[in-house]
């Protein structure tokens, strides 16, 4: 097979423990270098918290795994310092369209919207995005990433956790404060937990190709239900970076798995969806069946389980890594929080609640999608041809056609940490929602409001056309200057020189966040917003702040 | 609340009823299964309220099994 990419090789260096006997006590291990695991570590490091990774391999994702990165993990990645280089690398795209047979019935476009920052989706194999996040980890030196370190049990104490980690130099005890099980969908952490993993299974396989060529397809995802190339099936083609190109072949879960593998059996399938005279050359090809379950619960005492550890979803809709890098971002500054002693461990269940709803919808999306590509029943397919066949013509059928819906953050929407709304607002940042990007002017450069959402806690004053009030000024300072780390920001409409300022000249944070003169709006180290109103209103602020805070 | 309409509402039950079943003339039990499926979903649109329907579902669902 041809390779676009070289696998990088990271060397195993015995820990000082290791090699000394003693036994250390971190305040938190991360198990697991995936996307989930190593996303986590970079917001600790952010967070002054050092952190050890242990990962039981010594490269990055092997073969065809995780292609679409959706604006949300994206925003993480770029809040902490990595998520330019992945779309610089990967491929930009918006608009997914689906056939039936030759004919197309339905186009999304996933951000019709102007003005922001981050693109709705890019394609990048998983390999490189691992790669950009481990050399991210590598230059800090919280960061402690140990290769070729299995962890072989976990016991919990009354205040910390004991691990048993297998390297090639033997068995060795590291103790935890707090453990982030990041070890993914066959987690050996949950199974030493003796924890439930509930859920499907589809009965279904799908054969998944990555073949390099040079095609001149458009960066857009093209999803075929019973297309002539593969007749009563479905299909499914992305474009990735080096001229590398998913495919995707429904089987049917009769194929055997190992002879759909072999490259005579799939180069035809090839050939036929990309025409006899297309040159392509294979660079992965296994066979998938999906499952789409989790845990019911994300917090067992001292372990935090994150990402596919936690649940595991079908990749219609690209819901997997696109929703473990939220986990981490949920968690992360709970239990630096917490870590500090600024909030109470109970804290840390509202981590397990809003992830486990968030599970939820994924779970419920993906289920919905593998339903309608693998219908359970013969009246399933007759109502899923029936809607395919409608979609030609009729409208509203093509709103029912699922292919995959892709991937969008959640709304905390009963979380205890926000403070419900008593002021009307329109729009859809309510308490709970994760904020929206907005063009703004920072130090009189163009710039954007995910930048100053920068992991501290901000609160925005819309100031309008008049300074801020004196005694607005006072109380934000004096919440900056508390044990919190908290920004603040007068948002104004015209540049002033009030230290701080996003000036909102193109007007879209107005818009988007429904502001006038006076409104104020909290929002969480990891972007959703706890609470807003339409007067300052200090006694208010610091309410909402305890109740963000788990206090 | 029950928004369903159980109340006779055709002016012409006879003709609504043949219109139905001629609907089906020649056609294949397979083919009688899709078109009523088309059907089903036409109408479930143009009713356009989930409520509705999932009463219509229920009352539709009874004695079956
Ligand atoms: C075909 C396919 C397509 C997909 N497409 C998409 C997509 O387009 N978009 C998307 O968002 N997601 C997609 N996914 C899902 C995505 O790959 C996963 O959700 C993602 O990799 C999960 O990341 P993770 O960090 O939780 O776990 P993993 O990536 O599985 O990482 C787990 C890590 O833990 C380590 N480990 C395991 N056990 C131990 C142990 N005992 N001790 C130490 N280390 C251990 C492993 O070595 C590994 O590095 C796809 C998946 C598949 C299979």
């Amino acid at each position: 097979m041809h390779a676009t990419f070289s696998y990088p090789k990271y060397s195993f260096t015995p820990s000082d423990e290791q090699r000394t006997g003693t036994v250390r006590r971190h305040p938190v291990v991360v198990i697991g270098a995936g996307p989930v695991g190593l996303t986590a570590a970079l917001d600790f490091a952010r967070k002054g918290v050092p952190v050890v990774v242990l990962d039981a391999e010594d490269t990055v994702s092997v073969g065809s795994r995780a292609v679409c990165y959706a604006k949300r993990a994206l925003e993480v990645w770029e809040r902490l310092g990595v998520g330019q280089r992945m779309i610089d690398k990967g491929v930009v795209w918006k608009i997914g369209k689906v056939f039936n047979g030759d004919r197309m019935v339905y186009q999304f476009d996933l951000l019709p919207e102007p003005d922001h920052k981050i693109p709705a989706f890019i394609n990048l194999q998983q390999y490189y995005l691992e790669d950009f996040l481990v050399s991210e980890a590598l230059k800090s030196d919280l960061i402690d990433l140990r290769w070729l370190s299995r962890v072989i049990s976990a016991k919990q104490e009354a205040d910390h956790v004991v691990l048993q980690v297998e390297t090639p130099d033997g068995v060795h005890a590291v103790e935890a404060g707090w453990v982030i099980a990041c070890d993914g969908a066959r987690s050996s952490v949950r199974k030493m937990l003796g924890l439930d993993f509930q859920g499907e299974v589809f009965k279904d396989r799908f054969l998944i190709a990555d073949v390099v060529m040079k095609a001149d397809f458009p960066a857009e995802r093209w999803f075929w239900f019973d297309p002539p190339f593969h007749r009563k099936q479905s299909a499914l083609l992305h474009m990735q970076p080096d001229n590398v190109w998913r495919l995707d072949f429904q089987l049917g879960w009769d194929a055997d798995p190992e002879e759909e593998k072999k490259p005579e059996r799939v180069i035809p399938r090839v050939q036929a969806m990309l025409g006899a005279d297309t040159p392509f050359e294979l660079e992965w090809v296994s066979v998938y069946t999906f499952q789409c379950r989790r845990l019911e619960r994300f917090r067992h005492g001292r372990i935090l389980f994150a990402g596919d550890s936690a649940h595991q979803v079908s990749p219609f809709g690209a819901r997997g890594a696109n929703s473990g890098v939220p986990d981490a971002d949920n968690l992360v500054w709970k239990l630096a929080l917490v870590l500090d002693g600024k909030a109470p461990e109970s804290l840390l269940d509202s981590y397990s609640d809003e992830r486990v709803a968030a599970a939820r919808e994924n779970l419920l999306n993906s289920t919905r999608s593998t339903d309608f590509i693998t219908p359970k029943s013969e009246m399933s397919r007759v109502f899923r041809d029936a809607v395919l066949e409608l979609a030609v013509d009729q409208p509203f059928a093509r709103s029912l056609v699922n292919s995959g819906r892709l991937s969008t953050p959640t709304t905390y929407t009963d979380s205890p940490l926000n403070t419900p709304d008593n002021d009307v607002f329109a729009g859809r940042m309510v308490p709970g929602a994760p904020a929206t990007d907005a063009p703004v002017e920072r130090d009189s450069h163009p710039g954007w409001l995910m930048e100053a959402l920068d992991g501290r806690f901000t609160v925005l004053y819309a100031a309008g056309d008049d300074p801020v009030p004196a005694e607005v000024a006072k109380a934000l300072d004096s919440l900056a200057a508390g044990p919190l780390p908290l920004a603040w920001h007068a948002v104004t409409e015209r540049r002033r020189g009030i230290a701080g300022e996003l000036v909102d000249s193109a007007g879209r944070l107005r818009e988007r966040y429904d502001l006038a003169p006076g409104s104020v709006y909290l929002i969480r180290p990891d972007q959703h917003i706890a609470a807003r109103w339409r007067r300052f209103d200090a006694a208010a602020l610091s309410a909402a702040l305890y109740r963000a805070t788990g206090r | 609340m029950a928004k369903l309409m159980t109340e006779q509402r055709f002016a012409s039950p006879d003709d609504v009823y043949q219109l139905l079943i001629d609907s089906h003339r020649d056609l294949t039990p397979d083919q009688s299964t899709r078109l009523n499926a088309k059907l089903i979903l036409l109408l479930a649109n143009h009713i356009g309220d989930a409520e509705v329907l999932a009463e219509a579902l229920r009352a539709a669902r009874q004695g079956v099994e």
